[in-house]
C-alpha cells in the first residue's frame, strides 16, 4: 500500500478546512439542528504539540520509541465533547445503517463493542442524517484533543539494540506498574470529567477509534527524516488510556490486541464535524433533498 | 421431594456410609510414626511453593499442614464475573505441599462455621479411604486430621470429594490443589542424573461453569448454594466458560508475571483436577517433563507441549536459555487466548544471537 507521509499527518487533517463556521450554519437542514440541540461540540482552536507519532519504528534494523514531532492544527476543528452514546448509535441501528453493538450499556452511557467499521458507518449515517462531514478524529487530531490525558503508545526509551528482549521486558514492566485495573463497566456519560479542553472523558474506560491506518517506518539512518515505510489501513490506531492498534474488525478490544500487557476495557468511538464550505453544503443539502 | 439443604445433607449421610468400611491404620504403624520427627509447614498461596528440600536431609518425617477451607466470592475475569468459590485455604488452586518419598503428611482440615457446606479431601497420592475422603467430611464448625504415608513420588492432584453430585461441583468450584512428593534424593533425569530447580511455580489450571441470564449476561449469586441448580446445567454441557490459571484470567501475568534470569532453571508443575489440558511454553521448551507427574518414571525430554490429564498433575523443568517475555498457556489457544489461560514469565539476562537473531527487520518486499 502506498504510504502518506506521516509527518504530514497534522497538516494532512485540517485540508479540507477552508471557510469558518458562521458561513454554513445557515444551511443546516433541520434534523441537524435537533442532533445539535443534544449534542454538545468543542471547538479547538489551532495549535500545534509535541506528539509521539504512531505505530513502529525501526532505525538501522532495530526497534526505536517513536519519534516526537512538532504537530500542526492549522484551523479550528469541532470534536464531540462525549464519546457518541449507546441511544445515539441505536438511532443508526433502527435506521438500519449501524449493526447493534455488543456494548454493555444502554442510554446516556457510551457505545461500545463496536469496530472501527462500525464507526465509520455510524459517521456515514449521521453525515447523511445532518446533512453535515462527520468522521473520525485522526491521530493528530485525538492527541490534540485529548490535551494532557494524552499518553501514546507506552514505550520502552533506549534500550540495548544487541539485545531485543531488553525492550520487550522493559515495555512490558512500564505498563504492568501503571497498575491499571480492568474496569469494564460503561458509565454515564462525563463520569471521567472533562480535560482542560472541555472534552469529557478522555481515557476513561473506552479507548475511541481514530482514522490514522497502523504503519511500519523505517527511519533514515541518521535519523534525520524517513526512508520507508508501509501502511496497512485494515488495523487502526486506537486511543485512550494508552495508544494501541486494532484490526478494523475488532469490537472487543480484549481479544483484539496487546498479547501482554493491559488490553483496552472497551471500544468505542467519537467524531470530529468537517466544517463545510457554503458550495459544499449546498452540495450536500441538494443531495439529501 | 427433596429440597436442597436436603439434598446436600444427603450426599453427607452418604459420604459418612462409605467411610465406616473405609481402612484405619494398623496400631503399630501408628506407634512407629509417633517416634519419627515432626516438622510444621505453613503454606503458601500459588504460584508460589512453600520452602523445602530438594533432596531430603534426613530419615522419613510427619509433616504438619492445616488448611482452613474458605467458602467466598472470588473474581475470575476482566469484568468482574464472579465465582461462589470453595477454597483450600482462599485459593484456587489450593497450596502445593511438599514431601519426601515415605514422609508422613498431617493434614488438620478446618471447615469454619462461617461456611455452608461440607467438605473433605481426597488425596490422589493417598492409598485407601477414598484418597482420605472417607475420613475427612467436614461439616461447618469441625476440623479433622488425618495422616497419610507418601509412598509414591510424583505430582498428585487434591480436591474436595463430598459424595455425589457435590463431587464435580465442588472441584470446578475451585477445591482442587497439589501435593509434589520428591524422591528423597531428588529429581533425575532420564539418565538418573540428578537435575535441581532455581525456581518451582505452580499453575493449577480451572475449568469453571458459570451460568448466563436471559442476555447472555454472567449471574451472580448471594451464595454457592443458590448457584447449585443452574450451575450443574451449563457443567453438564462440558463446555467452560472459563479456562483460566489459578483462579483468574490473568492472575500470573503483568506485576503477577512469574521471574527467572536466563541460565536459571525452573520446574512448573501444573494440575488440572478435572479436564484435559496441553500447556506449551512460547519460545520455551520442556526439557525435561514428568508427563504424568510421576518421577519413578523417566522424564520425557524435549517436549514442545504437554498433556496433563484432567484428574492429574505433571512438571516440567527447563532452563531459560534467552530473555524476554514468555507467554505459558494452554495450548488449546482459544481456550488460551478466549478462555483466559495464559500465564507469563518475564526472563532477564543477555540475548543468544546463535539462537536466534532477526536477520533483516520488515521492510517493504524487494521488487
Amino acid at each position: 500500500m502506498p504510504l502518506n507521509p506521516i509527518l504530514a499527518l497534522g497538516g494532512l487533517a485540517c485540508a479540507l478546512f477552508t471557510l469558518g463556521a458562521t458561513g454554513a450554519v445557515g444551511w443546516l437542514p433541520v434534523p441537524d439542528r435537533e442532533f445539535l440541540a443534544r449534542s454538545e461540540l468543542v471547538t479547538l482552536a489551532p495549535g500545534s504539540f509535541a506528539h509521539p507519532l504512531p505505530g513502529e519504528f525501526l532505525r538501522q534494523n532495530h526497534p526505536v520509541s517513536a519519534p516526537v514531532v512538532r504537530a500542526t492544527v492549522a484551523e479550528p476543528f469541532e470534536i464531540m465533547k462525549y464519546q457518541v452514546s449507546a441511544s445515539d448509535y441505536r438511532r443508526c441501528v433502527m435506521a438500519g445503517a449501524c449493526k447493534p453493538a455488543d456494548g454493555r450499556g444502554s442510554g446516556n452511557v457510551p457505545v461500545t463493542g463496536v469496530s472501527h467499521i462500525d464507526a465509520e458507518a455510524y459517521a456515514d449515517w449521521l453525515s447523511a442524517e445532518t446533512g453535515s462531514a462527520w468522521r473520525l478524529p485522526t491521530d493528530v487530531e485525538w492527541a490534540y484533543a485529548a490535551g494532557e490525558r494524552f499518553r501514546g503508545d507506552i514505550e520502552a526509551g533506549e534500550t540495548d539494540p544487541n539485545n531485543p528482549a531488553q525492550r520487550w521486558l522493559v515495555q512490558y514492566r512500564t505498563e504492568a506498574s501503571l497498575g491499571r485495573q480492568p474496569d469494564p463497566q460503561p458509565r454515564i456519560r462525563g463520569g471521567f470529567g472533562p480535560n482542560s479542553k472541555g472534552v469529557a472523558d478522555i481515557a476513561g474506560n473506552v479507548w475511541e477509534w481514530t482514522s490514522t491506518c497502523y504503519v511500519h517506518t523505517t527511519e533514515a539512518a541518521d535519523g534525520a527524516g524517513i526512508a520507508s515505510s508501509i501502511d496497512n489501513c485494515g488495523v487502526h490506531v486506537v486511543e485512550g488510556f494508552h495508544r494501541t492498534y486494532m484490526s478494523n474488525f475488532i469490537r472487543d478490544g480484549k481479544s483484539g490486541g496487546c498479547a501482554v500487557g493491559t488490553p483496552p476495557d472497551n471500544l468505542g468511538f467519537r467524531l470530529v464535524r468537517d466544517r463545510l464550505n457554503l458550495v459544499q453544503a449546498a452540495i450536500r443539502w441538494l443531495r439529501l433533498s | 421431594m427433596l429440597t436442597r439443604r436436603e439434598a446436600l445433607l444427603g450426599s453427607v449421610l452418604a459420604a459418612a456410609a462409605v467411610a465406616t468400611v473405609g481402612s484405619m491404620p494398623a496400631m503399630a504403624s501408628a506407634k512407629e510414626v509417633a517416634g519419627l520427627p515432626r516438622e510444621k509447614v505453613t503454606l503458601v498461596a500459588p504460584p508460589f511453593v512453600h520452602a523445602h528440600d530438594q533432596v531430603a536431609k534426613s530419615g522419613p518425617k510427619v509433616v504438619e499442614f492445616t488448611m482452613t477451607i474458605e467458602e467466598k466470592p472470588m473474581v475470575i475475569d476482566a469484568d468482574g464475573t464472579q465465582l461462589n468459590a470453595m477454597t483450600y485455604n482462599g485459593s484456587i488452586p489450593g497450596p502445593l505441599m511438599v514431601v519426601h518419598e515415605g514422609d508422613y503428611v498431617e493434614l488438620t482440615l478446618i471447615n469454619p462455621d462461617t461456611n455452608t457446606l461440607a467438605h473433605n479431601i481426597d488425596f490422589h497420592a493417598a492409598t485407601g479411604g477414598l484418597g482420605g475422603g472417607a475420613l475427612t467430611l467436614v461439616n461447618p464448625g469441625e476440623q479433622t486430621t488425618l495422616r497419610f504415608k507418601a509412598t509414591r513420588s510424583g505430582t498428585f492432584v487434591y480436591h474436595c470429594a463430598p459424595g455425589g453430585p457435590m463431587i464435580p461441583w465442588h472441584v470446578v468450584s475451585g477445591m482442587n490443589g497439589a501435593i509434589m512428593i520428591l524422591p528423597r534424593d531428588g529429581l533425575k533425569d532420564d539418565k538418573g542424573k540428578p537435575v535441581r530447580y532455581d525456581h518451582i511455580y505452580y499453575i493449577g489450571e480451572s475449568d469453571f461453569y458459570i451460568p448466563r441470564d436471559e442476555q447472555g449476561k454472567f449471574k451472580k449469586y448471594d451464595s454457592a448454594g443458590d448457584n447449585y441448580d443452574d450451575t450443574v446445567k451449563v457443567m453438564r454441557g462440558l463446555i467452560p466458560t472459563h479456562v483460566v490459571f489459578n483462579g483468574k484470567a490473568g492472575s500470573l501475568t503483568g506485576e503477577n508475571a512469574m521471574k527467572a534470569k536466563v541460565g536459571e532453571t525452573v520446574l512448573i508443575v501444573h494440575s488440572q483436577a478435572n479436564r484435559d489440558t496441553r500447556p506449551h511454553l512460547i519460545g520455551g521448551h520442556g526439557d525435561h517433563v514428568w508427563e504424568q507427574g510421576k518421577f519413578a518414571n523417566p522424564p520425557a525430554k524435549d517436549l514442545e507441549t504437554w498433556f496433563i490429564r484432567g484428574g492429574s498433575a505433571g512438571a516440567a523443568l527447563y532452563t531459560f536459555l534467552q530473555p524476554g517475555v514468555y507467554a505459558y498457556v494452554n495450548h488449546n489457544l482459544i481456550e488460551a487466548v478466549e478462555l483466559g489461560a495464559t500465564a507469563h514469565f518475564t526472563v532477564d539476562g543477555s540475548w543468544d544471537d546463535d539462537l536466534m537473531m532477526q536477520v533483516e527487520a520488515p521492510r517493504a518486499i524487494a521488487s
